[in-house]
């Protein structure tokens, strides 16, 4: 919101002043009255590891992250850059892997991922199209640039939480919005339904689509609920779908629905467990054999996860030069892979100022933020690291920029970081803005929700 | 529409259906106990046993006390009957098919859920029950209103009718059954001031006093018993509430309401027929209570077929 100077950045200076205007108890007010109105509307994740149901707000931050239209329309571009190499990245590498053959990217790195399904090779999805929701986690470093730090091609979360923040702010500063051009996020999920009506089969009219979700025990089931919801589509859980003749059918009270199109929010270890995980109890026994043969379609497709691995993301320009002969327009936070010798020496001698992330946690999960910790914890990484090399990445620590935060009844800088949200159908679309997340306790530098973090609105004008 | 969503649609609006009875129920005592109080006879423990739960109170509490019977019937969660417990289900319910109800819906039964939370948390509440009571079952009846003037009448809203109908049935003939219990008929009674205070704050926590003055006029036992059981016109009484069950069953079906295709329609069907035929001369001549006790039996019957037809994920 500022620069350097600590004058506000132009495009800031209408809300600044709104700001200004407001007394520390209007503002802290206004924050009390969007928090109760989150949990009256149930705006709301689980808490694992806590009394099953236990729910939570996502502490939500009133004042918007804003974002110069220029500067979103590079990313914009960045992004769809981005997924396009994604895609043809996960199509070669479960059919022709000429990528590997032409040693861009070591074939071992690959096939050791924890996240590579051999079960998909051969697959062709329509339009050869593998991931269609994509949020890209972006952070901006005190240079002012922005930078890749991870891809979320799986099922990347947050997406209710942007269209129901701008709700929210609507309620809170409604004369703001009549003044600035902020541009809208509602169509999200009618482009999430047209791009999910595009891949059913041509002969299809009307489609039948569907969210399939692990139900209401699992820490993004609001988002699940609100997607379907906001779409107008059924959401289903595992125990309503049946597959009889390799074709998907929902139990209906009036006998069995056949449906088309699945936007899938379960793992692709737990969603069938004919050909994943044996065990699994949430998934569609036979789906897979379904979508083979090309009787549904799947959001993401199974096996999109193998980009999401810390240690392929390191690949990502190279990527974006070998199918696309361009440069890459969003540059990756320097990243050293640990199997490579070289780089896992320099890691570990430098490990006080690294960041060092396991290659396919989430949620913040595992990992070493080396300047915030002990030697002792200093030494337990470079354990793990050298009894599986494969699994560890590090980067240097970012000097991440921060956002004003209202703590209490004054502003404190925090830490943020965003995720834009992309779709990929027919045309590629990006959420103008995307989740802002902030890490709350002072210094931090995790924002996500899991570890105590909140949001605010992201707002391109 | 999917099985698991038209069994939580269904329940969900039973439970709200039940967590409105049960602060009836209560209201209806309270009102009686007020003027029971000055000769020292409350009675409490019978309450419980019209919900039907008297092991688990028995085992919980012990002495039926008025602050024990409150209690187990407003905010124990050991209690799956309670107030909060019905809440807590019908939210978890509604929550899980937040996608096919209003966003008014859903809103209103987590709002409800959050003041019942909030009073049970609070300390102090004997002090206002009658106004807590109220509270729920405006919230209760406002559930109804939302659900109507918000829900497509299709499928899933019919679905909303099947429950609340089968629920207040049964939960009317058991406020009825109240009053058995708590003061069986004697002779030196009927007709006293006593007696018609008692029907009266009877008919009040059913709503239906002033409805019932103007189809009636005097308090007479036998015309309340008319009136909660066979009135046709008043939607709280239990014909109505069968015959619009009835309705909405056929209309999920799509079948003649004069047959049946399958087993609930054929057992809704038969009882309701009864109801139309008797009269209450009929049911205190077979015995009130034992009346309540074999329609509520088969009731129960009726929800299970329910079960078994539409929600049962291995049929089909």
């Amino acid at each position: 919101m500022f620069s350097p100077g600590g004058s506000p950045r132009t495009n800031c200076q209408l809300l600044y002043e709104h700001i200004q205007e407001l007394t520390s108890n209007d503002l802290r007010k206004r924050k009390t009255a969007a928090e109760r109105s989150m949990i009256r509307l149930g705006i709301t994740f689980n808490v694992y590891g806590e009394e099953q149901g236990t729910e939570r707000i996502i502490p939500f931050d009133i004042l918007p992250r804003i974002i110069q239209g220029e500067q979103w329309s590079w990313m914009s571009k960045g992004l769809k850059q981005r997924i396009i190499a994604l895609n043809m990245f996960i199509d070669d590498i479960y059919n022709e892997q000429k990528i590997l053959k032409d040693g861009i990217i070591p074939e071992h790195v690959v096939k050791s991922a924890s996240s590579f399904r051999p079960q998909c090779v051969g697959m062709k999805p329509p339009n050869g199209i593998w991931c269609h929701i994509t949020g890209t986690d972006l952070v901006r470093d005190s240079d002012g640039e922005f930078y890749v730090l991870e891809d979320n091609l799986r099922c990347p979360s947050g997406v209710s939480y942007v269209l129901q923040n701008r709700q929210l702010m609507k309620q809170t500063f409604p004369g703001l919005f009549e003044a600035q051009f902020v541009r809208p996020v509602d169509d999200y999920c009618s482009q999430l339904l047209d791009a999910l009506n595009s891949l059913a089969p041509d002969h299809i009219e009307k489609p039948v689509v569907a969210v399939l979700s692990p139900g209401i025990y699992n820490s993004a089931y609001f988002e699940h609920s609100f997607l379907a919801q906001q779409m107008g589509v059924d959401l289903v859980e595992g125990r309503d779908l049946v597959v009889r003749d390799r074709r998907v059918y929902a139990r209906t009270t009036k006998g069995l629905m056949a449906v088309d199109v699945i936007y899938r929010r379960i793992d692709d270890d737990f969603i069938d467990p004919h050909v994943f995980r044996k065990d699994s109890m949430l998934g569609v026994p036979g789906i897979i054999d379904a979508y083979r043969a090309g009787n549904v379609a799947l959001a993401n497709a199974p096996g999109t996860g193998i980009a999401d691995d810390k240690v392929i993301y390191a690949y990502v320009p190279d990527m974006i030069k070998y199918y696309l002969s361009e440069d890459a327009i969003l540059p990756n936070v320097p990243t050293y892979v640990c199997w490579d010798d070289a780089q896992r020496d320099h890691v570990i001698k430098n490990i006080a100022d690294m960041v060092v992330k396991p290659a396919n946690e989430s949620g913040g999960y595992g990992m070493l933020i080396g300047p915030r910790s002990s030697k002792e914890e200093h030494q337990k990484f470079v354990e793990l690291i050298k009894a599986n090399p494969r699994n560890y990445i590090a980067q240097p620590t970012l000097a991440l920029s921060r956002a004003p935060v209202i703590i209490d009844d004054h502003l404190e800088g925090r830490h943020v970081d965003l995720r834009p949200f992309i779709i990929y159908g027919r045309d590629i679309y990006v959420l103008p803005g995307g989740l802002t997340r902030v890490a709350l306790r002072k210094g931090s530098l995790v924002v996500n929700s899991s570890q105590g973090g909140g949001s605010k609105d992201t707002w391109v004008v | 529409m999917l099985s698991r969503v038209a069994d939580s649609i269904y329940w969900t609006s039973r439970y709200i259906e039940r967590a409105e009875a049960v602060a009836r129920f209560i209201a209806v005592n309270l009102n009686i106990s007020m003027d029971l109080s000055t000769a020292g006879n409350q009675q409490w423990m019978p309450l419980v046993t019209t919900t039907g739960d008297d092991e688990k109170f028995s085992e919980i509490y012990g002495e039926a006390s008025k602050r024990n019977v409150i209690e187990f019937l407003t905010f124990d969660r050991n209690n799956p009957n309670s107030i909060l417990s019905c809440l807590i289900n019908a939210r978890e319910n509604a929550r899980s098919i937040r996608e096919r109800i209003s966003a008014e819906m859903w809103e209103h039964i987590n709002r409800f859920y959050l003041m019942v939370k909030d009073v049970g948390d609070a300390e102090g509440i004997l002090d206002d029950l009658p106004d807590f009571y109220e509270a729920v079952r405006n919230s209760g009846q406002q559930f109804s209103g939302v659900t109507d003037a918000t829900m497509t009448h299709g499928e899933g809203w019919h679905f909303c009718q099947l429950g609340r109908f089968l629920e207040r049935a049964d939960k009317m003939s058991r406020i009825l059954d109240v009053k058995y219990y708590i003061l069986l008929p004697s002779p030196q009674h009927v007709g006293s001031a006593f007696d018609d205070l008692q029907w009266g704050a009877l008919l009040r926590s059913a709503s239906a006093y002033e409805m019932y003055r103007q189809r009636f006029g005097r308090i007479v036992p036998q015309n309340v018993v008319d009136f909660i059981m066979l009135d046709k016109e008043f939607p709280r009484a239990v014909l109505h509430c069968l015959t619009r069950a009835n309705e909405s069953l056929h209309a999920i079906t799509g079948s003649d309401i004069e047959g049946f295709t399958n087993l609930p329609e054929q057992r809704l069907g038969q009882l309701r027929a009864e109801f139309a035929f008797t009269s209450a001369t009929d049911i205190i001549a077979r015995g009130l209570h034992e009346f309540i006790d074999d329609f509520q039996k088969r009731l129960n019957l009726v929800g299970e077929s329910i079960g078994t037809t539409f929600f049962s994920l291995q049929a089909a």
